[in-house]
């Protein structure tokens, strides 16, 4: 993977850049040591890691206008940054950048249950922000796996999801409002307590548009009453067709869990050593989460389980209470953790069609075979968001490029049955060259030609998103 | 009138165009456009249909009740439940799918699921030169690039003419009840309407008739659930007074008339709607004088109607939201804008975004341009 060379005129003005930031900004906000720079090198795609030219840890949506202005008078490519646990590389540095890091934002500005809407700073953990409306019985519905750490801001670039986005819907559904600032500085307010901003949909296009179009220091996020109770089911079969189908089965009978989840017998084997949660040894395992009432959950996962029944299922436990509810989770949820534990491992996350799964688990197997890596499958089953899980070795020569190319070949698959090269994760650096195969350049052209109005100098994270070649007339005009 | 019958015919309508086109899907949207009318209509037909995949995909021109019809025998719905316009402006004709996306038209529902950009998963288009351009998928996760599926739902046709959209469906609920409260002012019935909405009842609409003086509630799903929960809207609301429960069919049919501000057909004067903080709502009906109105979203809409010709955006002053006029001659819609102003910041990003994607300027010339500013040239 290559990023652009470093702008030599950019590395030159180091020293006038901090002077004009330390007029802005108090001592310690100032990120400009060598070694200290460090700690903003990578985020959790450690594959590549990069020390930037600067950080600035700004406290304020006046600190980043500022900030923002000041590197646009000067040239200088600014990288947003969250809490860094972006896995397709979102806030990888180049040498000649400033990392702006809104970790410091993390407030709370207003929690409205009447409106069900909360106002946070950008910087506040996602996990955070449902705890600050849990003495209310409420929380904020997306939940990516790494919530207890991941930022807002970073929830916003990415547009992430969760495991429970089946039925809540992902960030862009439950985002009101923000305050962007531009790259020049300039602050604005999109959208707020209300819903359907207007004008043209710039919050949609915001979200997701990963920290290229501006940087969101405040957000109004849709909060929603916690549901009486949850339940979930534990169901096991001996072939991920069967398994697939009945995903498919359970849809259309018109429940609407609010997750389904699927871990396949390389990943069950993996968390089970890892975690001990009691799963069954078996080839493909869901596990089907519904809420209400007692009764409701009750009359809800009858008809569940009648449909599995169907499907001749090896297993299926429902959890008689909370500890037997977690014990469920407990597997799903340690999952990358225990695939740590094994090995390196790359997490891709390509959705499909859920209708293709059984082609693509089985292609997937044997290209497995061919690249002679092993792969664990977890994922979110309802909505075809995968997560195969390439296991490497890091500290073998050469590995990583095999697992990169296998990784590649994963996600064309699913371009190629209709689906797409990131479901939740991001394109990052990660997918960036990729994405020829899913967009034409005309496609492509369109795309970029909105961070131009956004952002004409191209200075907002600059080598992200699209193919470098792609992009290198715009950053370097 | 040119009428593509194809996505190729399409684009070469558009690549032939020498000056502004009149982008329409079934023209029942009462959207009044000078140039060369491209009607969409004739790009019809389900392309794709997975009810266990909950996807649809659908050529722009394909009529509405077409698609709902299509989806109703798997026993699925568009969630967003669309509002039909025809009443509200007096139009004619068949609403397209496609008309639907462009104006992101959503009705009761929106407040629970979710708008109908919410349910889109991806577009195809065609760009000013008459290039078809692709965004989004047909998967429920898909963040490959800038999300512009959701910049052209809203878009009002200003940006490209949508040839074919991907939606999200969902299972329609097995029934439906309303939980109706009499005798509530409006701070009452938004106070009603907030509570019902922050309880974990899944309230599925939220509704009020100041004429009745009605708050209405409903709750979707499967019969033992919907009573369950019918039971449970009535005792955390009993200190607003004493709810009584509609059946299914009374409950479609209300709906149905607030979905489609049956109050307001075939009345004199303009319509506008207010998209608004709901707790703001009952200090703004206020200011607004509005010789009638109707809420909806738990408060989140106005429907307001007032005399003809009336700038309601001057009646409402500041607040946190956005107006939209709905129903006027197409002397008014063109004096006034059918828009609400925006911040300078935010007006310059929509220019810009409007002069990349059609620089020529042939897209629904007029449209989504807010009031007339001092010095606009028309």
């Amino acid at each position: 993977m290559d990023m652009p060379v470093p702008d030599a005129t950019v590395l030159a003005r180091k020293s006038q850049l901090v002077k004009r930031l330390q007029q802005v900004l108090p001592g310690d906000a100032i990120v400009s040591d060598e070694i200290e720079t460090r700690a903003y090198e990578c985020d959790a795609l450690t594959a590549y890691k990069c020390p930037p030219m600067l950080a600035v840890l700004p406290s304020s949506t006046q600190e980043v206008s500022d900030i923002l202005r000041i590197c646009f008078e000067m040239g200088v490519p600014v990288v947003p940054r969250g809490s860094g646990t972006s896995l397709a590389g979102g806030a990888l540095p180049t040498a000649d950048c400033v990392i702006l890091g809104v970790a410091r934002m993390n407030r709370v500005l207003e929690t409205d249950y009447d409106n069900r809407v909360i106002r946070v700073e950008a910087g506040r953990t996602n996990l955070s922000v449902s705890g600050a409306v849990a003495e209310r019985d409420f929380f904020y519905a997306p939940d990516p796996s790494s919530q207890l750490a991941c930022a807002i801001a970073g929830n916003i670039a990415m547009n992430s999801g969760g495991a429970h986005c089946l039925k809540y819907g992902v960030t862009t559904n439950n985002l009101l409002g923000v305050t962007l600032v531009l790259m020049d500085g300039t602050v604005t307010e999109i959208g707020g307590g209300y819903l359907d901003a207007g004008g043209l949909d710039l919050l949609g296009l915001i979200c997701g548009s990963e920290g290229q179009l501006g940087v969101v220091t405040e957000a109004s996020l849709r909060i929603l009453p916690k549901p009486e109770g949850a339940r979930p089911v534990l169901i096991g079969f001996d072939n991920n067709e069967v398994a697939g189908a009945c995903v498919s089965d359970i849809i259309r009978a018109g429940v609407l869990p609010v997750a389904i989840e699927f871990m396949d017998r390389p990943c069950i084997e993996a968390t089970e050593a890892f975690a001990k949660a009691g799963y069954p040894m078996c080839e493909a395992l869901l596990i089907v989460e519904v809420e209400g009432s007692e009764a409701e959950i009750d009359a809800q996962l009858k008809v569940i389980k009648e449909i599995a029944g169907r499907h001749n299922p090896v297993e299926l436990r429902e959890a008689a209470d909370e500890d037997e509810a977690a014990r469920i989770w407990l597997g799903r949820k340690s999952a990358f953790g225990a695939m740590g534990q094994i090995n390196d491992y790359m997490c891709l996350d390509g959705t499909i069609p859920i209708t293709e799964l059984p082609f693509v688990l089985r292609r997937i197997s044997e290209m497995s075979q061919e690249f002679g890596l092993d792969v664990a499958n977890v994922f979110h089953a309802g909505d075809g968001n995968m997560h195969p899980l390439i296991l490497f070795d890091a500290n073998k020569p050469g590995d990583l490029e095999i697992c990169e190319a296998f990784g590649a070949e994963i996600l064309k698959l699913c371009v190629e049955v209709g689906g797409c090269l990131t479901g939740e994760h991001g394109v990052g650096v990660e997918k960036r060259d990729l994405m020829v195969f899913q967009y034409s350049e005309a496609d492509l052209e369109v795309q970029m030609g909105i961070k131009d109005v956004f952002d004409p100098g191209w200075l907002l994270n600059p080598a992200k998103v699209f193919p470098l070649a792609a992009t290198e007339g715009r950053r370097s005009s | 009138m040119m009428r593509p019958e194809s996505e190729a015919e399409l684009a070469a309508c558009v690549a032939g165009a020498t000056g502004p086109l009149a982008v329409v899907g079934g023209g029942t949207r009462g959207v009044s456009l000078s140039g060369e009318a491209l009607c969409t209509a004739e790009l019809s037909g389900v392309e794709l249909y997975e009810p266990g995949a909950l996807t649809l995909v659908v050529k722009a021109g394909t009529p509405v009740a077409e698609v709902e019809a299509v989806l109703a025998e798997q026993n699925q719905r568009l969630a967003f439940e669309p509002v039909d316009y025809r009443g509200i402006v007096g139009s004619e004709g068949v609403a397209t799918i496609g008309g639907v996306v462009a104006g992101n038209i959503s009705g009761p529902r929106r407040v629970q699921v979710g708008a109908c950009r919410d349910f889109l998963l991806g577009v195809r288009f065609v760009d000013d030169n008459g290039a078809v351009l692709r965004n989004g998928g047909r998967v429920m996760k898909n963040v490959t690039g800038y999300d512009l599926v959701k910049l052209m739902a809203g878009s009002w046709g200003t940006l490209g003419v949508l040839s074919e959209v991907a939606l999200k469906v969902l299972p329609q609920a097995e029934t439906q009840a309303t939980v109706k409260i009499h005798g509530l002012d409006t701070d009452k019935a938004v106070q009603v309407m907030s509570r019902a909405l922050g309880s974990p009842f899944e309230v599925s609409g939220a509704g009020y008739d100041p004429e009745t003086q009605e708050v209405i509630l409903r709750l979707e799903g499967f019969e033992a659930s919907v009573a369950y929960r019918a039971g449970r809207v009535r005792e955390i609301l009993r200190d607003f007074g004493e709810g009584v429960v509609m059946d299914a069919a009374q409950s479609a049919g209300v709906w149905e008339e607030l979905r489609d501000v049956k109050a307001f057909h075939g009345c004199e004067g303009d319509v506008w709607r207010l998209s608004v903080k709901p707790s703001q709502a009952p200090e703004l009906v206020t200011r607004l004088e509005a010789d009638a109105f109707m809420l909806d979203w738990g408060g989140g809409l106005i429907w307001a109607l007032v005399p003809t010709g009336t700038d309601l955006r001057a009646r409402a002053g500041q607040f946190e939201g956005h107006a939209t006029l709905v129903r006027a001659s197409a002397a008014t819609k063109a004096r006034l804008g059918m828009f609400q102003m925006m911040s300078p910041a935010l007006e310059a990003i929509n220019a810009g975004l409007r002069a990349r994607f059609d620089p020529k300027g042939i897209f629904n010339q007029g449209l989504m341009t807010p009031m007339m500013k001092p010095g606009h040239k028309e």
